[in-house]
């Protein structure tokens, strides 16, 4: 990481270790240059401690009014193009320059607004005064509250960031800051309340189907197990597929927004069926990315799925039924038991 | 379906497709070669894909399919090898395919993954095979869907829970494999029939052509559950063929059900069917209308009775479950059931039905009644049949029982036979008839008593009489000889020992073939004649006297019935047939010793003579056919016999042409000298005779002279003077060498005269005679003697 400010070379190398790093889990995530690093994996309420260690460069000798750690949580959010707003002022424009990943996702949004990032928790490492060599510093965060899964949509992000600031206001020179991400999951047990979805849908005289998938609640692993029946076919269907969609909803009145991703595209069945054919199906979800739902992140956004019944006529027109699915994500452990 | 588009587009497609299968087999092949699973996933997946075109015909599709499955088995031994090795377990393996997106490689895929699972036994077949087949429900693509399960039923053949088999489970495993293989028939066979109802209907015709090109797939399946060892007799009347035939029933297909009824009743054991044949034969019935039942039924009858023929130790089976019973009673509903099905239809089952009974049953007579029986019912709403199959079919059915039996006296112990016949135009009715009587010439069957003629004859009426609204001018007139001939042998079959019941046959026959009309008798009339002179002689043979008035056999009695038929020849008119049979009957009668019977011939044959015969060439036959025939009898008194023999005289003498008068005039002379011992002998009356005929070659000659100028040949001298020859050694006195050396001497002046035309024959003739004389000489005794006064040069 080198998010250096200024124009100076900085005058130390501040390195942020895990005390756990070896055998704590670790993904891989993208960050703002499109680059997959690996990031360790934290629930709430876990400890996070480690270590913070200071290199001046030789010969240099750092003066400073203070050495502290902070967990921050910040979400971030990048609204339609057009909207006027003002980052500058809020000084961190360099941090937020690399949008090119997002851009090319989304390539109608292109300006970001940040909502100022929460601060967690707060160690302070050192008081005032001189480095002249290596110094390191343990820290340790205990039982953290973080309520919320990191989360990297289309048009939002929240991320957990380690943030080690040397602070200086010496003839100009500004705060050295050194950040470090990580990431956090967490799990929920299995609901013990799981209806499945059974509905009859249809156009009047012309096709009537009753599908059925066996639970509304799906862990990140699990299988979409269910048959559709096909009680009336007066269409001629060329095939029938299983969308997973992802509603990311942002923002609030005037300036709410929703994108709909498509996940995953399931050919369910091949052909025309005929009055009294049940189709199976059976969806895996592992190979495809999802999130547990998340419903009104600290009022900022929502995460909803839903599996999308969609079929196809052979003039390539799509009838399809929507229904939202909870996710949701099971200690893997006790998955695998 | 397929877009319209010639055959080169689709050669085309089918290339483009083969390149694509090609291409990512290479690319999956690399990837088998480095063990890269998820590349080898993803490249097969892409070459399944080539599997989902919709532009092939089912023929091409079918190369693409292939070229497709062989890369599949290397895949499958890549993913044994790859859950051996314990780098992938099967279980994740199973899983993995099954995240491919589109449904037709995934499937292809899981059935390949799901053959290594099972043969790892990590899980039992059974589950394994009850996921596969209900996951291939998601093609419901016909052809796709069809191949798809067709390889599903491939790879899982030899892997089914079978009893015996290394997959075999618990004691109930059996039950899960067919269960397997009857679900997936009964899949496949829906996607086969649903492709007849989709696409335009104008190629309606084409997809049928395509469907039957498909059958064998759906059929594999029933071939693949008669292999099953645990499908015992039990099970298969338990479960397999009423799930079978609920299925065949329900689809209400044409094709189909005539393809899997054929089916069934080849792919397994004759025992079997013999076992379930009610249950079989309950679906026949319920079979949509336009289906070739028949063709399916007589399968199955001819495979039943075949399988009689060929372990006859199991016919008490077929008792035992009333075969023939079922059969019958199934064939009565099909034909109830399908309302439509043409005569010629019904008749062919009964035909089958026929065959199965004659094979199976053949000491019961009263089923192969009970067949005919049930036809006539059926016909019975019908007037007389014009479809030609179905009276070809009517043929076949009735001469059915006359092969098996090669007796008709057996058929006519059939009380619907002739009922059947009835149907018959008149020309078949013919046919069968020849079929019959050559049947009975065949076999030399002798037909013996009067009950059964008379059943005989009404079988081959056709024969017999005009039929009505009969067109007789069509038939060649070859033809109806052959036919009459026929029935002229047949009479020659109808015989009994049994004087008084030969007779009866006798009157019946002649009752038949009295309405015959003028075209048969002339054919038919001499068979029953000789047939009762047969009878005569025998009589006569046996005992002079006849015994009694109570014996109907008497000769008299036969004449009489001989007098009438003949008598019927006068209507054809035919005299000259008639007037050669009264004398063969004068002749029987005067061996019988009835004077005035034969008298009565005689004069009924000089009745003729002189009323019917008039064409001088027939004369000349008659008289001498008359002539023969007096001279031979012996019963005459003189009275009777001098007024024959006057009347024969006297016609000959008034034939038109003189060689003729003189001919018939010396062949008289023999009337008057036999050589029975109480035999006439009047020389004087003899010789009057030849003189007479003298003097007519006298008057024949001069005739000649003067209507030629030459005159004719001495050739009736020569003849005369052999009859003088002939007497002459019969002794008669008043012929002396004298009147023999004057006849010679006459013959050699006529020669000599101017006017005679040498004729080669005649001199050789007369030579010949001559030197039949010096012979005679040269012999010695008393005849020599008699010749010596006889000078020859």
């Amino acid at each position: 990481m080198n998010y250096i400010v200024g124009a100076f070379k900085p005058p130390c190398d501040i390195s942020i270790a895990f005390s756990d790093a070896r055998t704590r889990k670790q993904i891989a995530v993208k960050n703002d240059n499109g680059r997959t690093v690996m990031v360790p994996v934290f629930q709430s309420l876990e400890t996070i401690s480690g270590e913070v260690s200071v290199v001046p460069v030789p010969g240099k000798r750092i003066e400073h009014l203070g050495v502290k750690i902070e967990l921050l949580g910040q979400i971030e959010l990048y609204l339609e193009r057009g909207k006027f707003y003002d980052f500058t002022s809020l000084g961190m424009e360099s941090y937020y320059g690399h949008l090119s990943y997002h851009h090319h996702r989304s390539p109608k949004l292109s300006f970001p607004i940040v909502t100022i990032p929460d601060i967690l928790a707060v160690r302070e490492l050192d008081i005032p005064g001189e480095i002249y060599e290596k110094k390191t510093y343990p820290f340790e965060f205990s039982t953290v509250e973080m309520p919320y899964e990191s989360y990297n949509g289309t048009n939002v992000r929240l991320r957990y960031i380690l943030k080690v600031t040397i602070s200086r206001n010496i003839m100009g020179m500004g705060s050295i800051v050194e950040f470090r991400e990580f990431c956090v999951r967490n799990y929920s047990p299995a609901p013990t309340i799981n209806n499945s979805i059974k509905m009859e849908v249809g156009i009047e005289d012309c096709l009537h189907i009753e599908f059925e998938y066996s639970k509304s609640k799906y862990h990140l692993k699990d299988v979409i197990i269910g048959k559709i029946y096909f009680l009336l076919v007066r269409i001629k269907i060329k095939n029938m597929e299983l969308e997973i969609r992802r509603r990311e909803s942002t923002g609030a009145g005037s300036s709410a927004y929703v994108e709909t991703e498509t996940l995953a595209k399931f050919e369910l069945m091949d052909g025309a069926p005929v009055r009294g054919e049940s189709i199976p199906v059976r969806l895996f979800l592992t190979p495809y990315e999802l999130t547990p739902s998340y419903r009104n992140i600290n009022n900022k956004f929502s995460v909803k799925y839903y599996l999308n019944l969609v079929l196809v006529d052979e003039e390539d027109r799509r009838y399809f039924k929507q229904q939202e699915i909870t996710m949701y994500r099971l200690l893997e452990t006790a998955q695998a038991s | 379906m397929l877009p319209d588009g010639g055959a080169d587009d689709e050669e085309r497609w089918l290339a483009e497709g083969i390149a694509g299968v090609q291409q990512n087999a290479f690319y999956m092949h690399r990837a088998l070669d480095s063990n890269n699973l998820k590349d080898a996933l993803k490249y097969s997946a892409q070459m399944l894909s080539e599997l989902r075109t919709s532009r092939l015909s089912p023929h091409k599709y079918y190369d693409l399919y292939m070229r497709a499955f062989d890369e599949m088995r290397k895949l499958e031994m890549f993913f044994r090898e790859e859950t051996r090795r314990g780098s992938c377990s099967v279980v994740d393996l199973y899983e993995l395919v099954q995240h491919a997106g589109n449904v037709l490689p995934r499937l292809y895929l899981l059935c390949t993954v799901g053959s290594v699972y099972i043969k790892s036994k990590e899980a039992p077949a059974k589950d394994v095979l009850k996921d596969l087949v209900e996951m291939c429900r998601g093609i419901q693509h016909p052809l796709r869907g069809l191949f798809l399960r067709s390889y599903l039923s491939q790879i899982s053949r030899d892997k089914l829970p079978d009893i015996g088999s290394e997959y075999e489970g618990d004691a109930d495993s059996i039950n899960d494999a067919v269960e397997f293989v009857l679900q997936n028939f009964i899949e496949m066979n829906k996607l086969w029939v649903r492709m007849q109802h989709q696409g335009p209907v104008r190629e309606k015709e084409k997809r049928g052509k395509e469907r039957n090109e498909l059958r064998d797939l759906v059929g594999k399946n029933l071939h693949v559950l008669s292999q099953i060892e645990g499908v015992d007799l039990d099970m298969y009347k338990e479960t397999v063929l009423p799930r079978i035939l609920e299925q065949v029933v329900n689809c209400k297909d044409e094709l189909a059900q005539f393809y899997l009824m054929d089916c069934i009743i080849q792919v397994f054991p004759d025992e079997y069917h013999l076992q379930t044949l009610e249950t079989l034969l309950s679906a026949f019935p319920q079979l949509q209308p336009n289906v070739d039942i028949k063709t399916v039924l007589s399968q199955l009858m001819d495979r039943l009775s075949s399988y009689a023929a060929a372990s006859p130790e199991v016919l008490p089976e077929f008792l035992q479950v009333e075969a023939f019973a079922k059969f019958s009673n199934a064939i009565g509903k099909v034909i109830e059931a399908q309302v439509d099905m043409p005569v010629v239809g019904a008749v062919t089952l009964y035909v089958s039905l026929l065959t199965f009974t004659l094979r199976v049953h053949p000491d019961r007579l009263d089923y192969v009644d009970q067949v005919l029986g049930a036809c006539v019912k059926k016909l019975s709403g019908n007037a007389k049949l014009e479809d030609s199959r179905a009276t070809k079919q009517i043929v076949a059915l009735l001469s059915a029982p006359l092969e098996k039996y090669s007796n008709i006296v057996t058929a006519l112990e059939l009380s619907n036979y002739p009922r059947v016949m009835d149907y018959l135009d008149n020309s078949t009715t013919k046919v069968m008839a020849l079929v019959i009587i050559q049947s009975i010439m065949k076999n030399t069957t002798c037909i013996s008593t009067s009950d059964k003629i008379e059943a005989l004859f009404d079988l081959i009426k056709g024969l017999i009489k005009d039929m009505d609204g009969a067109q007789n001018d069509e038939l060649d007139d070859e033809d109806f000889k052959e036919e009459q001939n026929s029935v002229a042998r047949l009479i020659h079959m109808l015989h009994n020992d049994d004087h008084e019941e030969m007779l009866k046959i006798l009157c019946t026959v002649q009752k038949h073939i009295l309405q015959g009309g003028p075209k048969r008798l002339p054919f038919t009339v001499p068979s029953l004649v000789f047939s009762a002179l047969k009878l005569v002689r025998r009589l006569q043979g046996q005992d002079g006297d006849v015994i009694g008035e109570e014996v109907p056999a008497t000769p008299k009695k036969i004449f009489q019935i001989l007098h009438q038929t003949i008598e019927a020849l006068s209507c054809v008119p035919s005299p000259e047939l008639a007037l050669r049979l009264y004398l063969q009957c004068a002749e029987a009668a005067n061996d019988c010793d009835l004077e005035p019977v034969a008298y009565e011939f005689f004069t009924q044959a000089f009745i003729l003579y002189e009323e019917e015969i008039a064409d001088s060439k027939a004369q000349i036959t008659a008289i001498h056919l008359i002539i023969g025939t007096l001279q031979r009898m012996n019963i005459f008194g003189v009275e009777n016999r001098d007024t024959l023999t006057h009347k024969t005289t006297g016609y000959s003498a008034k034939l038109l042409k003189k060689p003729d008068q003189c001919r018939a005039v010396y062949a008289c002379s023999h009337l008057f000298w036999t050589d029975d011992q109480d035999g006439i002998m009047d020389g004087e009356r003899v010789l009057l005779c030849l003189k007479r005929a003298l003097r007519i070659a006298n008057a024949a000659q001069q005739m000649a002279n003067v209507t030629r100028g030459s005159s004719g040949s001495v050739a009736l001298f020569i003849e005369i003077l052999n009859k003088y020859l002939y007497f002459f050694e019969k002794g008669i006195p008043e012929i002396t060498n004298t009147v023999i050396q004057d006849l010679i001497e006459l013959i050699r002046t006529e020669k000599q005269s101017e006017n005679t035309v040498a004729d080669p024959s005649t001199e050789a003739f007369f030579a010949s005679t001559l030197r039949y004389i010096e012979f005679q000489k040269q012999k010695g005794g008393s005849i020599g003697e008699k010749y010596e006064q006889i000078k020859t040069t």
